[in-house]
Order: C-alpha cells, then structure tokens, then sequence
C-alpha cells in the first residue's frame, strides 16, 4: 500500500505510455517519455513559483508586522492569477537604439537555463526526470550559461545602469561559482559519482539503527552545506546579496529595461534557480528523498522531498525579511578571503573522516580539521579590527 | 553516420575557423578563429576513439579533456594581452599594429 | 533517428560558425560563438563522450565567452564595427579544406558505422586521470596557475605615483 502510493506518478506515467509500448518505434517512446517529464517538471515547477510568490510576500508581511496580500481570493492565495494578468497586459516597451535580437533573448536564454537545471534531480524513489551520468556537472555547466544571459540583458538594453548592474552581477556570481563547486566536492569524493542517484542511494543507510546517514550530519557536511546554502542565495542574487537588483542603488540592474512579461520572465528564472539550488541541496546533503527515521518510511518519498525543500525556501524567505542589503566589495571579500579556504577545508577534512574510518573518531578529526582552519582564519582575517565600537546618537 | 561524415564537418569548421583567424582585422576574433580550430581537433579526437575498434583505449577523451583546459588557459592570456595592446596603442586592428619599439 | 539529431547539430554549427567568420557587429559575432560551442557539445554528447560535451559547455560558453564579451566591451571605440575584410583568406580556407576532403576520400578505410561501445562513465576517467594521466594533470594545474597569475598581471593597472 505505502509502496503504490509512492510509486503513484512512476506507474501512471508508464500506464499513459502503455497504448505505444507495442506500436511504435523506440525514438518515439523515447521522445514521449521525455515529454511527458518535461511537461510533469514544467506544471509542479511553474504553479510552486505562483504559490511561492504570494507566500514570500505573505510571510515577509508577517515578519513585518503586517498583513501580506489578501484581498484576491481567500487568504491572497489567487494573487498569481491577479499578478500574471497585470503583466501580460503591460506594454512592453523597447528601447529605440537597443540590439532587438540580444535583448529579446536575453530573458528566454536565463528562463531556460534555470528550468534546464531542474532535469537531473531526483524527486522521488524512481522519479528522476533525467538520468545523466554526469548529472551534476551537467546542473554547474547550465548554471554557468546564465552569466552570459545576464550580460546580453545588460548590453542589449544599451543603458549605462544596466551595464554597471550586469557587470556587478556577472562578478558576483562568478566568484561564487568556485565555492559553489568546491564544496560538492567532499560529497562526491565520498560517494565516487556525480549521479545524483547514486549519491542519494550513499545516504540511506541509518547509523546505530534510527540515525540516518545524511551527509549534512558529519562536520565536513555541516560546514559544506552551510556553505552551499549561502553560495546559492548568492547565485540567485537574493538578498542580502541583490546588489544586481538593488532598487536603491541600480534601479533594477540589468533588469531595467524590461517591462511586462520579459520582467515576469526573469522573476520567474530567479525564483527557478532558487528552487533548482534548494532541490541540489536536498539531493546532496539532507539526504534527497530519504525520511529521517526508519519509522516514517510509510510517508511517499516526493513528500519528504517537497517538505525538505520548502524548509530551505522558508530560510530562503526568512533571510530576506531579516538581513539587510551586503556592500558589493564585502561579497567579494567573503567569496575569495572565507568561503574559499573554508570550502578547501571541507574538502580535506571529508579526506580526513574517510582515512580515520568512517566512525566517531574520523568524525573528531575532520572536526578538529575544520576548526583549526576556521579559529586560523578568524585570526587572520582580523575581523574584528573593522568595526568601531559601537555608539548611539539619539536626536536631542 | 559514419566517420568519414564527422571528419568532414570537423575539417569545415576547421577551415571556417581558419576563414575567421586569417580574413579579420580585429585582434579578438583571430583568438575567437584560433578557439575554433582547437574546437574542430577536439571533435577529431573525439571521433576516432568513438569509432575506433573495440576494445578502444579512452586516450581520444583524455587528450580532449586537455585540450580544452589548455585552450582556455591560452585564451585567458591571449585576451589580456589584447587588452594590454589595446591600452597601449589605442586600436585593436591588427593591421595598425606594425611597431616593435612601444 | 540520430541521423536526424546529427544533420541538425552539423547544421547549426556551421551556420553559427559562419556567423561568427562574417558577422560585422562585434557582439552577435561573440553570442555566435557561444551557440556554436553549444552546437558543438551536443555532437560529442551524440557520440558518445558525455563528461567532454559538459566540460566544453562548462569551459568555453561559461568562462571563454564571458571573458571574450569582456574584453570586447573593455577594448570598445566609439564606432563599433572593425571594417575590413580580407578576402584572401577566404581562398586560402577554400584551399585548406579541398586539401582535407582529398585527403579523406582517398583513405578507404574511413567508411565504417559506429560500434557498440560500453558507455565511458565519469569514475573511468576520473580513474584514468589519477592513474595512468597524473603527470599531465598536474602539469595542467601548473599550467592554469601560470596563465592565471600571468593574465593578472597584464592587466593590472600600474598606480601612478
């Protein structure tokens, strides 16, 4: 019974296919199959960003001590509908000397990367939409695509502030970029594969018989999903790192000169890289589909799936509505001078845990590892010569 | 497909990317020529261990792996020094570039 | 059916890159460049060299592409387009590539169909390269370095005094 219900979408996917299994040819079968994932991926993906729009700003509300949307539909639930109406009836304006070409792709090529990035993960038991051996470079090398998205959005407005605003987005994310990698780095040395498969299929097991074997609950995966997290809410340019998009400083960036759906388009991409990132963590640290207990595997796996993930996208929002906005030189430092060693450090402490035996004592030495490295930065980094002590002035 | 077919469209990109490295006068895309090249032998190697006769060493791969992070090491250096030039010499068109005393 | 997937990859590919050989505006030049890459991965995915097809796409549309578009928009002028083109080297390509097509068709032994191949998974090279390759990655590595530490100091702007 707990079975069927698990299965439910693997079987009624393959009872939708069944009247061609006899029939047709094998590329066609292929090619159905494909569709029917991409169409499956593109409705669950596509109503979770019109649900997590109005939820952000419900809850960003309440954080703020005020009521979010709700006047359309009970509770501001049906805000999308009212929001998506708005933008497709917006004129969208051109600018005159503005690359026609470059700016019309622009929004379409970072949609379809981010929407490509969700291909690879696994939703549940038996519900990957692709399996690619290389399943997880193949998530970093579209992710790579978008800083050439950004820039085309920034040249072809041919607008000085989308210019500035691309140039400080494409620096951002690239310098992200090598801690987002280096710290998936320990999780596929320890699993020796970047299927995201496999590495989920590492993480089933349960220590002392009621642990399970997450990733993120040794030192060196602690520190790396920490570090994941936060390259990732770099990489979808949220705050407290949307210099990009900082209303008070660029206008929009180098989304300025889009109006209407095109600004729809790239809302939508940005809130698809969030979920892209959040499901990737899932999938390598929190264990995928897994339940943390072996007396909750009754509960089908895309549930457990789905509630981990909206535990990250709640964070996602909880962080919005609490930080304020970083200065665009401290990003740098923090990529380059912090998350760097750090992430390096995750590497070879996860080195350490899989030499001391895979036990408690490897456990204290790659967390002495990590601490050494850390307590040494700390110092060396003296962070805590730049801030003055701290005074009031209250007016008179 | 047959082999013959994937050497010939390598061998067309790589006569386009010749095309591109010898017929412009912008210094960028004579790099962007010399990146092609590079691309269409990597598509060679990558042939010819494909359809090698099996049981087949994966060496065509590695070379290509190589290949292209040498590439782009070389394409890295290739372009500061465009820029550098660039500051120097105020134009970017390689047939005003015909002093060796700066 | 993958003749099919083959004549569109070929297809694509040259015609971007042709684009980019004629293409008088110097950035659709460059964002040509990035889907003849794109193009080009998808032939080494249909034959067969997956991890390459990623590298490639991860290397030259998310690093050599970028950092062309830049150096473009760092070397700009006030007229955009580098008139000139030199159609000599339109004959010297044409000559270059009758000499390769010869030199294909005279070798018979050229004609076969793929084989069956055992697909090349990711833990074989990453074997390889830690067995059999080490020295030439840790030559690669030393390589990056250099051109990285090199790069950065030909662009680093001397501080007046």
């Amino acid at each position: 019974m707990a079975d069927s219900v698990d299965q439910i979408f693997f079987h009624a996917k393959q009872s939708l296919l069944s009247p061609l299994a006899d029939r047709a040819p094998d590329w066609l079968i292929q090619v159905a199959s494909s569709l029917v994932n991409i169409g499956a991926l593109l409705g669950v993906f596509l109503s979770l960003f019109a649900l997590m729009s109005v939820l952000e700003r419900k809850i960003l509300g309440r954080m703020q001590n005020r009521y979010g949307p709700n006047r359309v539909g009970p509770f501001g639930l049906f805000q999308p509908v009212a929001d998506g109406i708005k933008m497709l009836i917006k004129e969208d304006i051109v600018p005159v000397r503005a690359d026609k070409i470059v700016h019309f792709l622009a929004p379409i090529l970072i949609a379809a990367t981010a929407i490509l990035s969700l291909g690879i993960i696994p939703y549940g038991r038996n519900m990957t939409p692709f399996v690619i051996d290389g399943g997880i470079l193949f998530f970093f090398a579209v992710g790579s695509t978008t800083e050439l998205a950004v820039f085309m959005a920034g040249w072809g407005s041919n607008n000085k502030f989308s210019m500035l605003g691309a140039m400080r987005a494409i620096a951002q994310m690239i310098s992200y970029e090598l801690p987002l990698i280096v710290t998936i780095l320990p999780v596929v040395m320890i699993v020796s594969s970047l299927n995201p498969d496999k590495i989920v299929a590492a993480q089933s097991p349960y220590v002392f018989g009621f642990v399970p074997h997450w990733f993120v609950l040794t030192p060196w995966g602690f520190v790396a999903f920490l570090l994941f997290f936060v390259s990732g809410l770099v990489e979808s340019n949220r705050t407290p790192f949307d210099v990009p998009e900082g209303e008070s400083e660029i206008v929009a960036g180098h989304m300025t000169e889009y109006s209407g759906f095109k600004y729809a388009t790239f809302f939508m991409a940005e809130y698809i890289g969030m979920f892209a990132v959040s499901g990737l963590a899932v999938t390598l640290f929190l264990g995928g589909w897994h339940s943390p207990s072996p007396f909750l595997e009754f509960i089908p796996s895309y549930v457990w799936f789905f509630a981990k993930l909206s535990i990250l996208l709640f964070v996602y929002i909880w962080l919005r509505g609490t930080l304020p906005r970083t200065r665009v030189d401290h990003i740098m430092n923090f990529a380059w001078k912090f998350m760097l060693p750090m992430a390096f450090t995750c590497f070879i402490a996860a080195a350490v845990w899989h030499y001391a035996g895979r036990g408690l004592s490897g456990w204290l030495w790659s967390l002495a590892v990590i601490a050494v490295v850390y307590v040494t930065l700390s110092m060396l980094l003296e962070t805590k010569k730049k801030f003055a002590p701290r005074t009031y002035r209250f007016a008179e | 497909m047959t082999l013959s077919i994937v050497l010939v469209v390598s061998a067309a990109l790589f006569c386009i990317g010749l095309l591109a490295a010898l017929s412009r006068r912008h210094a960028i895309f004579i790099l962007i020529g010399i990146e092609m090249m590079l691309a269409a032998a990597n598509i060679n190697f990558i042939a010819f261990w494909r359809f090698a006769p099996q049981p087949a060493q994966p060496t065509g791969v590695m070379i290509a792996i190589f290949a292209i992070a040498i590439a782009a090491a070389e394409a890295a250096v290739g372009l500061a020094m465009v820029i550098t030039v660039y500051r120097h010499f105020r134009t970017t068109n390689v047939d005003q570039l015909n002093q060796l005393k700066g | 059916m993958s003749t099919v997937a083959f004549a569109t990859i070929t297809i694509l590919t040259l015609a971007a890159a042709l684009a980019v050989a004629t293409l008088q505006k110097l950035m659709h030049a460059a964002l040509s460049f990035a889907v003849m890459f794109l193009g080009i991965s998808a032939l080494f995915f249909l034959l067969g060299a997956e991890f390459v097809g990623l590298v490639q796409i991860f290397v030259y549309i998310g690093a050599v592409a970028v950092l062309i578009v830049f150096t473009i928009l760092l070397t700009r002028h006030d007229t955009e387009r580098v008139r000139g083109f030199n159609w000599s080297g339109v004959v010297v390509a044409l000559a270059v590539f009758a000499g390769l097509i010869w030199a294909m068709e005279s070798t018979k032994s050229l004609l076969i169909g793929p084989p069956q191949i055992q697909p090349l998974t990711v833990q074989r090279i990453g074997e390889l390269l830690m067995t059999s390759y080490v020295w030439p990655l840790l030559c690669i590595g030393v390589l990056l370095t250099a051109a990285l530490i090199g790069a950065l100091i030909l662009v680093l702007e001397e501080k007046r005094e």
